[in-house]
């Protein structure tokens, strides 16, 4: 066991640090994941755009493909020090979910005409995974694709899909055998999000924001070259996507980030007449929360470990999920507590307290509203635990 | 022992409920907090018609004579509805202090809370008051024959629809300290008085107020009034404890509905233990906060009162909290939208629980109140 650095990777921290200086003094102010749902996508570009210059875009991916191919230690000192430094994540649908796909399952065509593009982020992908009656049980999908000639011909409708308003492609699980068993008649397909009959209707959240979206698809024509990997082979390319993308979604240093925050809340928040952090209630509470927080990030750094040594990580990423949605939530909570009041003028539907109340108050409220998403998206902390209970207890 | 209502008491909540149904839909609600205003006062004329403003207050200024059960139930209904309508600020705080207080002002202004004249909000916290009702920095001063009024009051719920003011400030003593808080009313046109007016987590209204020199009137006694405001605020609190039994009631109910006809892996969502459990527990958090709000209604004129509130206050902040976030938890997507109904319910539990006080507040004041000499 040995928790020091080498000194290569202590060079590569400093480059880190160095280049966060550098995008620092480039980017936007306030881009930090706080205040992600409220984002254009120019704002979500530009930190994207500043990794692709430095080449530092897709960490995961292999070199050849214009990734870093850094190591487990290099990702996790990456991903660290910039959550510290407050700075913005790239967003994960192109990057981190149907990349991965096309490089693992897709042909020689598919790499070329779309990792490119997904690494400039001159394309901005959608997924399109959740329908009305499929959600924890993802199996039971419905989108309709029917093979006409070199075309599919899509019917049907997604939903929950994050962003789509800003998309150009969406990657759909589609029904293309309809008497198969369920695991066996689905596609995986990469729709052109022009493409006519696609209707894309906003679904305005608790916190106000347009994070969601329907997306209906009404006698679409995609050419069948979009097809990846074999037809109803999909539900294996989406397994793969879903592993990869529950540990991605409440990672420790996102709810780092928030904890760094609330302390500056604490500090600043009064209570008769004293800083709110000086409340032996309130910093019991602040101290037993990063308590869990420090035991999962090292419970992260084991699985990292595990995955560095090469070995298999599946249901440790269920762990991550609940354990990790659940402190995020946690972390959110008591920030509505420290900003008292002021909590009271924010997540109003019809929004315009932009001026109320101090600074640091705005957004906090909609921020935990928003956040009930967590142990809801990726997969239920239900369904995590059901995984968990079968995969790892053999329940 | 006998829990059960009155026959007029069952009468005002039956009239309340079918009034509530026809005329305050989660539809209406959503329409009529979309408009500028936010409120349709057409509804308190008609809770003034149906003598709801009248009911907990004396006969002898035109109310009713009721008491707390009625509040209560009136309270109820409109957290089931998620009414906006000021009734607290306006009947259980501006009526319960002008009672306290007697005199020539609450002759005057208690019969026109009674018929629906008056409709007021309570400024009461500032920007660094947090929930400690004597932190105050807005100072009154004697002026001829009333006062003038100098500060800032925070997040002052329903003060656009106001037309007078509850306000609470210094006339003597240090900044935290209980002597020298007095209470005052005054026209929300006085001169003097700006607001900044916005729209709250629960879609109701708030201002943030600024007094420059603002004429105000006394009520009660100067620079005593603060056992007469915990009193009220006491009050208060109660009758929004019985609200969020509403509110809880709504939730509770779409959240089994839900289970019961929302189908995954090919069943009810509802069959699946993990889920029943957890519905479970919501309605055991909904039984124990129906009992929490009669603990500290029931015994608003005991000697035990602020105890009876604050144990009632923090323990319903727990069970909604519980119902709330399970409800949506268990809704799932559909939960974390604007359009369905269970995050608004959510939204104002929330509100609630924050307001006149967060749990760790209550429980501080319960135990400082055991820590005194016996």
């Amino acid at each position: 066991m040995d928790l020091s650095f080498s000194p290569e990777e202590e060079v590569f921290r400093q480059e880190v640090l160095d280049f966060i200086a550098e995008a620092k003094r480039e980017l936007p102010p306030d881009l930090g994941p706080p205040e992600e749902a409220r984002l254009s996508k120019d704002d979500y570009l530009a930190w994207h755009r500043l990794l692709y210059k430095k080449g530092w875009v897709a960490p995961g991916w292999p070199k050849e493909l214009g990734g870093c191919a850094w190591s487990v230690t290099q990702k996790y000192i990456f991903a660290t020090e910039t959550a510290k430094a407050g700075m913005p994540t790239t967003l994960p649908f192109g990057l981190g979910m149907v990349g991965p796909v096309i490089f693992t399952f897709g042909n020689d065509a598919q790499k070329k005409k779309f990792l490119p593009r997904i690494l400039s982020g001159d394309d901005w992908w959608c997924q399109g995974y959740s329908e009305p009656g499929a959600g924890s049980d993802l199996v039971s999908l419905r989108l309709r694709a029917v093979r006409d000639g070199d075309h599919y011909v899509v019917n049907g409708q997604k939903t929950w899909t994050t962003l789509a308003q800003y998309a150009d492609w969406i990657f759909c699980l589609v029904r293309t055998d309809p008497d198969a068993k369920p695991q066996e008649g689905i596609s995986f397909l990469l729709i052109d999000m022009k493409s006519p009959g696609i209707t894309v209707k906003p679904i305005i959240i608790l916190d106000g924001a347009r994070e969601v979206n329907e997306v209906f698809f009404d006698d679409v024509r995609v050419p069948a070259e979009n097809l990846v990997g074999e037809e109803n082979k999909g539900w294996t390319y989406a397994k793969f996507l879903l592993a990869h993308e529950r540990s991605a979604l409440a990672g420790a240093s996102r709810s780092r980030a928030a904890l760094t925050e609330l302390k500056v809340i604490a500090r600043a928040e009064q209570l008769n007449g004293e800083p709110l952090i000086r409340d032996p209630d309130f910093s019991r509470k602040l101290a037993a929360l990063e308590a869990d927080l420090m035991a999962l990030e090292f419970t992260e750094l084991r699985i990292l470990g595990k995955e560095a040594k090469g070995e298999k990580v599946d249901a440790e990423s269920s762990i991550l999920k609940v354990a990790g949605s659940e402190i995020l939530q946690r972390v959110s909570d008591l920030a509505v507590e420290a900003v008292g009041y002021y909590a009271l003028p924010d997540a109003a539907p019809l929004g315009g307290n932009d001026e109320i109340g101090p600074d640091h108050a705005r957004g906090i409220a909609g921020r935990y509203f928003n956040l009930r998403k967590v142990s809801i998206y990726g997969g239920s902390n239900e369904i995590q635990r059901n995984i968990i209970a079968k995969a790892v207890l053999g329940l | 022992m006998d829990f059960s209502l009155s026959e007029e008491q069952t009468l005002l909540r039956n009239a309340l409920s079918r009034y509530l149904a026809d005329r305050y839909s989660y539809e209406a609600w959503r329409k009529l907090t979309a408009t500028p205003e936010g409120r349709d006062p057409v509804h308190w004329r008609q809770f003034a018609e149906m003598g709801l403003l009248a009911a907990p207050l004396p006969e002898a200024v035109g109310g009713l004579g009721g008491g707390a059960v009625e509040t209560m139930v009136v309270m109820e209904e409109f957290g089931r509805a998620l009414v906006v309508e000021p009734f607290v600020p306006t009947v259980v705080i501006g009526g319960g202090l002008l009672t306290a207080a007697g005199g020539a002002l609450a002759e005057e202004m208690l019969p026109k809370i009674a018929g629906g004249e008056a409709v007021m909000a309570f400024a009461f916290a500032e920007p660094q008051s947090r929930y400690n009702l004597a932190d105050l920095t807005t100072v009154a001063k004697k002026q001829g024959s009333g006062f003038v009024l100098n500060g800032r009051k925070s997040v002052v719920l329903g003060a656009p629809w106001a037309d007078h003011l509850i306000v609470t400030a210094r006339t003597g003593g240090a900044q935290r300290e209980e002597k020298g808080v007095s209470v005052f009313l005054l026209e929300k046109s006085a001169k003097g008085l700006s607001s900044r007016d916005y729209a709250a987590m629960d879609s109701s209204r708030a201002s943030e107020i600024i007094f420059e020199g603002t004429p105000a009137r006394l009520i009660g006694e100067e620079g005593a009034a603060h056992p007469a405001l915990e009193a009220a605020v006491d009050r208060a609190i109660a009758a929004h404890l019985a609200e969020a039994i509403g509110t809880i009631s709504v939730l509770m109910n779409a959240t089994v509905d839900y289970a019961k006809t929302r189908k995954q892996f090919g069943q009810p969502i509802g069959k699946f233990q993990v889920l029943q459990h957890r519905m479970v527990d919501m309605y055991i958090a909904q039984q124990q906060a129906q009992s929490a709000s009669l603990m500290a209604n029931l015994q608003l004129d005991d000697p035990g009162r602020a105890r009876n509130v604050s144990a009632a206050k923090a323990a319903m902040s727990k069970y909604a909290r519980a119902v709330a976030e399970s409800a949506v938890q268990i809704h799932g997507g559909i939960g974390m939208t604007d359009e369905l109904n269970v995050g608004h319910y959510f939204k104002r539990l929330m509100l609630l629980e924050t307001l006149y006080g967060s749990p760790d507040h209550h429980l501080r004041r319960m135990a400082n109140l055991d820590a005194e000499p016996q």
